[in-house]
């Protein structure tokens, strides 16, 4: 089993802007510096290296920039934002089997001054891989940003449910009111209402403005080693309870329109099951959930697939401040990727650190165990911290 | 089109021929001032002799008369009113319709006026079809002439008839394009395991893979039939219709060779499988779960054709 094996011993990002003015490359260099610095570990201490296979650093170009000599271990997880626990997941099983002893994960993008997901980009059906065909029954009528590509579910999970756009702006408006009291946050001091969320412009209906994440400029790094190596370190361990990953049947890629339903997310059920089997954590044991927030929708149907609530309960779950700091699971306290800043998921799992460590600056009292989860319309990943 | 279905509207139309004389809805309002004055008035005739009594009383005529042309006017049914029992064309059209033959275009208009009509003549109607020919390659596109005469009666005496022929085609669609000779920049990657189908939206047949051992319909498409593991694969061409299961109304960033907003939808085919594409012809705003709809097929550019959706349906 993997559970219980490795620990987050180190993490650290840079700070979260729209123009980082310098490479990806230094970014991650960075941020893999502040992550080592914040484990008390030295570069030379470290043996493997994994990122997102859409990360365009080089594990050994990170390594060469950052001192890391020899790897012993290097690997990539595939999927977009879905791939950001499956680094952790990565990490905890080369330090398990001794493939490596100490592995740092990180991403580092500028999305928002470099190459924007959200642009139309009209190469993504041309590619005769086997993910192009699959976008090729897409792309050709516009169906070709992420906006988009949720707008189809969500519109979907609204017939079945009854659930409104307003359900969807409690996401939003939670996850500003979090940031607005993070200064790491560029939605630091910038809450917003119900009602500016309903009258934000259309991105794709049913999904306005403030239902989609931000773009950001910025990087993240986290340090993983054996929980007995991680009791000598400085800081206090954060378990790894249990790591997973999860594809449902007749998955695609944003695209799953061909299952029998499409008002869920099979492959986070996936990914739930696997947790809660490793940890032996039921939903009742969580504390504070750290629920990847590109697009408000999937939100609630993680709620759902977790089984934090009944399928189509999610939108009572969220009313009245359900997912804030004082509401029966404070989701995101750092303000998620709609109001943090959008870092494929790398900072969710930050956060879910800072939380167990008690150093969070909206930190859930008596938070014990996290939950957190990657990128969702895609093969996902998911943790449980503990302390 | 198959040569199964053209047969079929071949027949069809020879049944309908052989149907003979249909008798329509009576005209809802006798032969009335009114209206002819309304008519005059928009064409644009001055002749005193259709609406003034004092200058009709001393015609040829010696009361006010119909203009001839309105003949076919007196019987048409209006906008919303219902047809009952309609004529022996309707099932003739519909198929052609249905096969994807959806543009019209009047070809031929002949009509035979055998006297003139007076105030307070009510018009009774009666169709009958009289010939059906194609397929015929036209400047629109592949089509079929249909030809229908109609009689009008007064009292069971014959005072109007005409020849009417139409032009039922498969249009040849092209997405209104800022450069006009720019190709369409969304386009697919084809490869040997799904050429078949864009093959196929070329002749305007939407294909389904079919596995040629188990029969299991699929879409999208595969090297493969996952469920019994065979690699003979077949297809089968669907009848066209569909139902909206989701759709996204697609507003904002623009999306090259596209106008904002447009639709997207995931349509559910009465086959059992799925398909994406965008439902053209309506109001965004009428658009929803469950409407029925129809393929279309949409040529973007010279090369390039996709299956849309439109409105209607059975």
């Amino acid at each position: 089993m993997i559970g219980s094996r490795a620990a987050l011993v180190g993490i650290g990002a840079t700070e979260f802007s729209k123009r980082s003015g310098r490479s990806e490359l230094q970014l991650a260099a960075e941020a893999v510096f502040k992550a080592l610095d914040d484990a008390g570990l030295a570069p030379s201490e470290v043996d493997g290296m994994v990122t997102y296979t859409q990360d365009t650093n080089q594990e050994i170009s990170v390594a060469r920039e950052t001192g890391i000599g020899e790897l012993s271990f290097f690997s990539r997880v595939h999927y977009g934002g879905g791939a950001a626990c499956a680094t952790v997941l990565q990490a905890a099983m080369a330090v398990a089997t001794g493939a490596a002893s100490t592995v740092v994960c990180y991403r580092a993008f500028n999305e928002r001054s470099g190459r924007r997901f959200g642009q139309p980009d009209a190469r993504l059906g041309g590619e005769p891989s086997s993910q192009g065909m699959e976008m090729s029954w897409h792309v050709p009528y516009g169906l070709m940003t992420p906006a988009a590509w949720v707008a189809m579910f969500a519109r979907r999970y609204m017939h079945a449910y009854g659930a409104r756009s307003e359900d969807f702006g409690r996401v939003a408006v939670a996850m500003r009111r979090h940031a607005a009291t993070n200064p790491a946050a560029w939605f630091y001091e910038r809450p917003i209402t119900l009602a500016e969320h309903q009258a934000s412009k259309w991105i794709v209906e049913p999904l306005h403005l403030l239902d989609c994440c931000q773009e950001s400029d910025g990087a993240v790094a986290l340090v993983v080693t054996s929980v007995e190596r991680a009791r000598d370190l400085r800081r206090v361990p954060v378990v790894v309870a249990a790591a997973a990953q999860g594809a449902g049947a007749e998955q695609m890629m944003m695209t799953s329109y061909y299952r029998d339903d499409m008002t869920g997310l099979p492959e986070m059920s996936v990914v739930g099951r696997k947790l809660w089997e490793q940890s032996g954590m039921s939903p009742a044991d969580i504390q504070t959930a750290i629920l990847y927030d590109h697009f408000t929708p999937f939100v609630l149907s993680q709620l759902e697939e977790l089984g934090f609530c009944g399928r189509g309960e999610a939108r009572d779950f969220v009313a009245d401040g359900g997912i804030e700091i004082d509401g029966r699971l404070p989701v995101n306290p750092h303000g998620g990727q709609l109001g943090e800043a959008y870092i494929h998921g790398m900072n969710g799992i930050a956060e879910g650190v800072r939380q167990i460590r008690g150093t969070a600056v909206n930190q859930v009292p008596g938070t014990r165990n996290v939950l957190v989860t990657a990128g969702t319309g895609v093969p996902t990943s998911g943790l449980i911290l503990t302390g | 089109m198959t040569a199964v279905t053209q047969e079929t509207v071949h027949q069809l139309a020879e049944r309908q021929i052989a149907v003979g004389e249909v008798r329509g809805t009576p005209a809802a309002d006798p032969v009335n001032l009114p209206m002819i004055r309304h008519w005059t008035t928009a064409m644009g005739d001055a002749n005193p002799v259709y609406t003034d009594e004092e200058y009709a009383r001393g015609s040829v005529h010696g009361e006010i008369v119909a203009p001839p042309a309105m003949a076919q006017v007196w019987t048409m049914p209006g906008r919303g009113r219902d047809e009952k029992g309609g004529t022996p064309v309707d099932d003739v059209l519909a198929a052609l319709d249905g096969s994807g033959y959806t543009g019209v275009v009047a070809t031929n208009c002949e009509q035979t006026y055998h006297r003139y009509l007076r105030l307070g003549e009510r018009l009774e109607p009666a169709t009958r079809m009289t010939g059906f020919t194609g397929p015929k390659q036209t400047a629109l596109g592949e089509g079929y002439f249909v030809t229908w005469n109609v009689s009008w009666y007064s009292s069971g005496e014959p005072v109007a008839e005409m020849l009417f022929r139409v032009l039922k085609f498969r249009p040849r669609e092209r997405k209104p394009q800022s450069g006009s000779s720019q190709p369409y920049p969304l386009r697919p990657a084809v490869n040997r395991d799904t050429e078949f189908f864009w093959e196929g939206v070329r002749k305007g047949e939407l294909r389904i893979q079919r596995c040629a051992d188990c029969g299991e319909l699929r879409h999208p498409p595969g090297p493969l039939c996952p469920k019994c593991r065979s690699v003979a694969r077949t297809h089968v061409v669907a009848c066209g219709e569909g139902e909206v299961f989701s759709f996204i109304v697609h507003h904002n960033p623009p999306v090259p060779g596209l106008e904002t907003p447009f639709v997207v939808a995931v349509v559910q085919l009465p086959e059992g499988v799925r398909i994406v594409g965008n439902v053209v012809n309506c109001l965004t705003e009428e658009v929803s779960i469950g409407m029925p709809v129809r393929v279309r097929f949409v040529q973007m550019d010279d090369e390039l054709t996709l299956p849309m959706w439109a409105p209607g349906g059975s």
